[in-house]
């Protein structure tokens, strides 16, 4: 019998992987952030350069557009897993598939929601969000950004055996991120009216603590399902 | 004494005696609902008093409130139907929750309409993003996201099971998200028909509106039923069961 490699190593070894096949393709992790900050830029062409208003609207304008931003990532989360059939052998591998995709989730992050996060100072700064508000909005990016790939990981892989699921996906994820957004936008706007900000950033990591622990399992049980053809 | 109630419901599980069981019941539950309907639209519209500060625009409550009611109950009948397909795999099971899906969706598409129409001339416009509309706009939207990955699949029986999935982190979501809104913004008055102790409604405005919600909830399984025996003649094409339908059907 073959000598099973430890659990630990296992995670690693899935997670190196991911990560070095998102470098190999690096022009893909400059594209959500390339995306992210050209929405950014219509804004003020959109509502006038008025600093006043820019101010009010910073906070929301940059939560939703990473959120989209996300979107248009998560979409290639498994695909080319599907494609080459490696998926297949993740789910029959003798490691827990619940953890392994934790581990696929986490290269994700890394790799389209950590850029989004890098620029969103800048994104901030674009708009006139006052620097003391910025340290608020990564916290809740920080936050709130892996709350929305874990939620995704489970919706992806509910439409993996589709062949039409960009549209339909954000059709299921916007509605179950609303209060993901809510709570992050409220700790900004709370932060830039000088109001204690800590409740929505508890209750957004209560929300992501939820998530870690439930979200790979459910992705496991949803991939089973896409899988079973 | 209840030993014959599984066998029963066992029975009740197959895809041909169900279709026999739908067929004979799905007449009489249309025949509630437009009897009960006509009973509750006549008692709300025309022998219940107008409000003393609405006038007579408080009378969409009729429609309004029994819809509301129906979207939500729907979903927990899709949600737990789901829960059993998923659980126990019966194909009927999977038939019910995605055929729930639409007049689901249906309903809530009329709480939303019939609220706004009420809205403009109450609260002065036709939307406002209040807690109780918006946890309404995102049922909506789960409920749209439930049909759209159940006719992603090629497969119909993966679909159902996919969206079944669906529907159930819905179910677990659906708290949170009210709970979210109601947390960021409240306009939408509280509850005033209450089940356990005294409602705060007359009693000649309470009755249509109970008729009016015992009427739906017959029209839903009027609509169920009959959605549910066309989804399984799809689904069981090949059957010597669905082949004796259509010998019978072309004989006639």
């Amino acid at each position: 019998m073959m000598n099973r490699p430890s659990l630990a190593s296992a995670c690693a070894a899935m997670l190196r992987r991911d990560l070095t096949l998102a470098w190999r393709r690096r022009g893909d992790i400059a594209m959500p952030v390339l995306y992210a900050l050209i929405v950014t830029m219509l804004f003020p062409f959109a509502l006038g350069p008025e600093d006043t208003l820019l101010q009010r609207i910073a906070g929301g304008v940059v939560l939703v557009t990473v959120l989209l931003a996300m979107l248009l990532a998560l979409d290639a989360m498994f695909a080319s897993d599907i494609e080459d059939g490696s998926l297949e052998q993740l789910v029959l591998a003798p490691q827990p598939l619940a953890l392994m995709l934790g581990m696929k989730i986490l290269a994700h992050w890394l790799a389209t929601a950590l850029p989004l996060i890098v620029i969103a100072p800048l994104m901030a700064a674009m708009l006139h969000l006052p620097g003391v508000v910025i340290p608020v909005l990564l916290l809740a990016l920080v936050l709130a950004t892996p709350l929305l790939s874990l939620l995704g990981a489970v919706l992806v892989a509910l439409t993996a055996g589709t062949r039409r699921s960009g549209m339909l996906l954000a059709l299921m994820l916007l509605p179950l991120c609303v209060p993901a957004v809510i709570f992050a936008a409220g700790a900004v706007a709370a932060a830039q009216q000088g109001l204690p900000w800590l409740a929505p950033v508890a209750w957004l990591a209560a929300a992501l603590v939820l998530a870690v622990v439930l979200a790979p399992l459910a992705c496991a049980a949803a991939l089973r399902i896409a899988l079973d053809a | 004494m209840a030993s014959w109630i599984p066998l029963w419901l066992h029975k009740l599980g197959s895809p041909p005696t169900f279709y026999r069981f739908a067929g004979a019941l799905q007449p009489w539950a249309m025949a509630l609902a437009l009897l009960l309907g006509a009973i509750g639209l006549y008692g709300g519209l025309v022998l219940a008093p107008a409000d003393y500060q609405q006038a007579d625009a408080y009378r969409i409550i009729f429609i309004h409130v029994p819809s509301a009611w129906m979207s939500m109950f729907i979903y927990a009948v899709m949600g737990v139907a789901s829960f059993v397909a998923l659980v126990w795999r019966i194909k009927l099971a999977e038939v019910v929750a995605m055929e729930s899906a639409p007049i689901g969706a249906a309903f809530t598409f009329i709480t939303l309409v019939t609220g706004s129409l009420w809205g403009k001339p109450m609260w002065g416009t036709w939307w406002t993003w209040d807690a109780r509309l918006t946890s309404e706009l995102v049922l909506l939207f789960l409920f749209l996201g439930v049909i759209g990955l159940y006719h992603a699949f090629e497969d119909r029986r993966q679909g159902a099971r996919a969206a079944a999935f669906l529907a159930i982190i819905g179910i677990i979501n659906v708290p949170i998200v009210h709970f979210s809104v109601n947390w960021w913004n409240t306009l939408h008055q509280g509850s005033t028909v209450n089940v356990f102790g005294q409602s705060k409604i007359s009693a000649d405005m309470l009755w249509p509106l109970l008729t009016m919600t015992l009427a739906t909830k017959f029209y839903y399984l009027a609509s169920l039923f009959s959605r549910a025996r066309t989804d399984l003649l799809a689904l069981e094409g090949g059957k010597d069961w669905v082949r004796k339908i259509a010998e019978d059907e072309a004989s006639r």
